[in-house]
């Protein structure tokens, strides 16, 4: 019913009429590319407040309630003064790495939020092998954590980004591994593909348990590969300062801080896209009127609400669980939920060969 | 070996049930988080602020309704502090009633500015004529202002205290 296909085409084929094809396209790349710039900011904006005030909330606090509304504006405020604070330069700083650092890792945070499919036809870059080149370009993150912490020329920098290497080598596999159990379900790797495949009902409930097995999987697994506690070493404050942006203050600090949060938006996004029919609305089974009214929701409002409550889940596990240590991180990673992923793929192979899934 | 891989799923079994115990806790938390915030908004809510039983803010001699307090100048309280925060100034004076010579409290002196709120003078006190008191704005703009005198001026023993 919300198809933005239509729209899309007409305002492509209008530009098309007016400035040619070249022009056209080269317009369309630079309204795309502001839209998702703009999106990655106001996203970071918003989680920034949504998680301070939640973990409040988790510690019987009150949180920031001071600047504007229930302290919506705060993270406003915070973003003004980090914009206008100085950058300070390190004389023993490898000036290239030091200065490139920060804008690797934003590079691959919005190249992965441009996957997302947020609603039918609202998606920016819809490439067949979708699920994979998010795997492939989200780990180009650890090479700005990596030249930032190698950078810095700071010992606790450095430690920061080799333990962030060492974690997100690990957790990659994991990644991958759960995905590739829904791959077995889907039988297609292109984004919109994974969703049309749910038409008729959400992976996770039509996978059994294998599917809410690779859901948590993936949900621990990339909880680690975007640092966030319980898996957060590399920037453990308790140990190591600030792990790997110690070194790194005013804009180019924000542009660690934004990076973070959008990646935790990007993995809540395809957790969503994956395993919880992306922006389909919510069905149950042979309920006419209920799936008639479920349909008028639109599907942008869907897609916010699922990934909504994925992020709340990793907040809520953040503010839970205590930091690991590396060696219990890796043991983690190499000693359970690798054999756990390999033992789930065997089995979810299983089931769909004997086509037992809804 | 079978029970090597049993022992594995229980070990994850035996995780998975702990983390959900921890994750439970924190639901209840964030579930009342409307009514059990424990924050406080200090200087908003300072009209109707409610200190709590036990909190010890300064130390403070009792007075009653007559202008009379407990303090029988015995400087218990004096020996019983670790940084010398209280002085007893007291003097031997003839009882009005008795025609004895009798130990006094011309002045108690409470240098707040030294006072790390320990009770133990309040532990001390034989007749219980000090108390700690819920006040806590002690800022003042001069160190001297922190000396303090607890009797009040006029005030003596309550009669039966010995």
């Amino acid at each position: 019913m919300y198809d933005f296909t239509p729209y899309l085409e007409s305002i492509r084929s209008y530009l098309e009429t007016h400035l040619g094809h070249w022009g056209a396209n080269f317009l369309i790349w630079t309204l795309v590319a502001v839209i998702f710039l703009a999106i990655y900011a106001v996203l970071g904006l918003v989680l920034v407040y949504v998680e301070r005030r939640i973990c409040a909330f988790f510690q019987l606090r009150l949180g920031p309630n001071r600047v504007g509304w229930a302290g919506t504006l705060q993270t406003v405020a915070d973003a003004i003064k980090l914009l206008l604070k100085e950058p300070v330069t390190l004389r023993k700083a490898d000036k290239l790495l030091y200065n490139l650092a920060p804008f690797i890792i934003s590079l691959a945070a919005v190249t992965v939020l441009g996957m997302v499919p947020f609603a039918r036809g609202l998606h920016a870059f819809d490439i067949n092998i979708g699920l994979l080149f998010i795997i492939a370009i989200s780990s180009i993150g650890v090479v700005g954590i990596l030249l930032a912490g190698w950078s810095s020329n700071n010992k606790y920098a450095l430690i920061g980004a080799m333990r962030s290497g060492a974690q997100i080598v690990s957790y990659e596999l994991s990644v991958g591994l759960s995905l590739l159990t829904m791959v077995l379900l889907t039988g297609t790797l292109q984004l919109s593909g994974i969703i049309e495949s749910q038409a008729t009902g959400w992976w996770i409930f039509r996978g059994h348990f294998p599917a809410v097995a690779a859901f948590f999987l993936y949900l621990t697994a990339s909880i680690a590969e975007i640092n966030r506690g319980p898996f957060d070493l590399p920037e453990a404050e308790s140990e190591l300062t600030a792990g790997f942006h110690t070194e790194y203050s005013g804009l180019k600090f924000a542009f660690f801080f934004l990076a973070e949060f959008v990646n935790m938006f990007t993995v809540a996004a395809i957790a969503t896209t994956v395993f919880f029919g992306g922006w389909m609305p919510f069905h149950i089974g042979n309920w006419e009127a209920f799936n008639h009214i479920m349909d008028f929701v639109p599907p942008l409002i869907w897609f916010l609400l699922k990934v909504s409550a994925v992020i709340f889940l990793m907040m809520w596990f953040k503010w839970t669980f205590p930091r690991l240590r590396i060696d219990q991180l890796l043991q983690l990673e190499w000693k359970y939920l690798m054999p756990l992923n390999l033992l789930n793929l065997i089995i979810m192979a299983i089931l769909v060969y004997l086509g037992w899934h809804f | 070996m079978f029970r090597a891989i049993f022992e594995y799923f229980k070990e994850i079994f035996q995780a998975i049930r702990g983390l959900i115990a921890g994750m439970r806790v924190t639901g209840k938390y964030i579930a009342h988080a409307r009514t059990e915030i424990i924050t406080r908004e200090y200087p908003d809510n300072r009209n109707t602020l409610q200190m709590f039983e036990r909190f010890r803010g300064e130390v403070t001699l009792l007075h009653n309704e007559d202008n009379e307090h407990r303090c029988t100048g015995c400087s218990a309280c004096e020996v019983a502090c670790p940084n010398g925060t209280i002085e007893i100034i007291w003097a031997r004076r003839e009882d009005p009633e008795t025609g004895k010579k009798k130990k006094q409290l011309e002045t108690f002196v409470y240098h707040l500015s030294m006072c790390t709120m320990c009770n133990l003078c309040i532990l001390a006190c034989p007749t219980d004529a000090i108390k700690m008191g819920q006040n806590f704005e002690h800022a003042v703009f001069d160190r001297s202002q922190l000396t303090k005198v607890l009797n009040r001026p006029g005030s003596k023993l309550q009669k039966g205290v010995e």
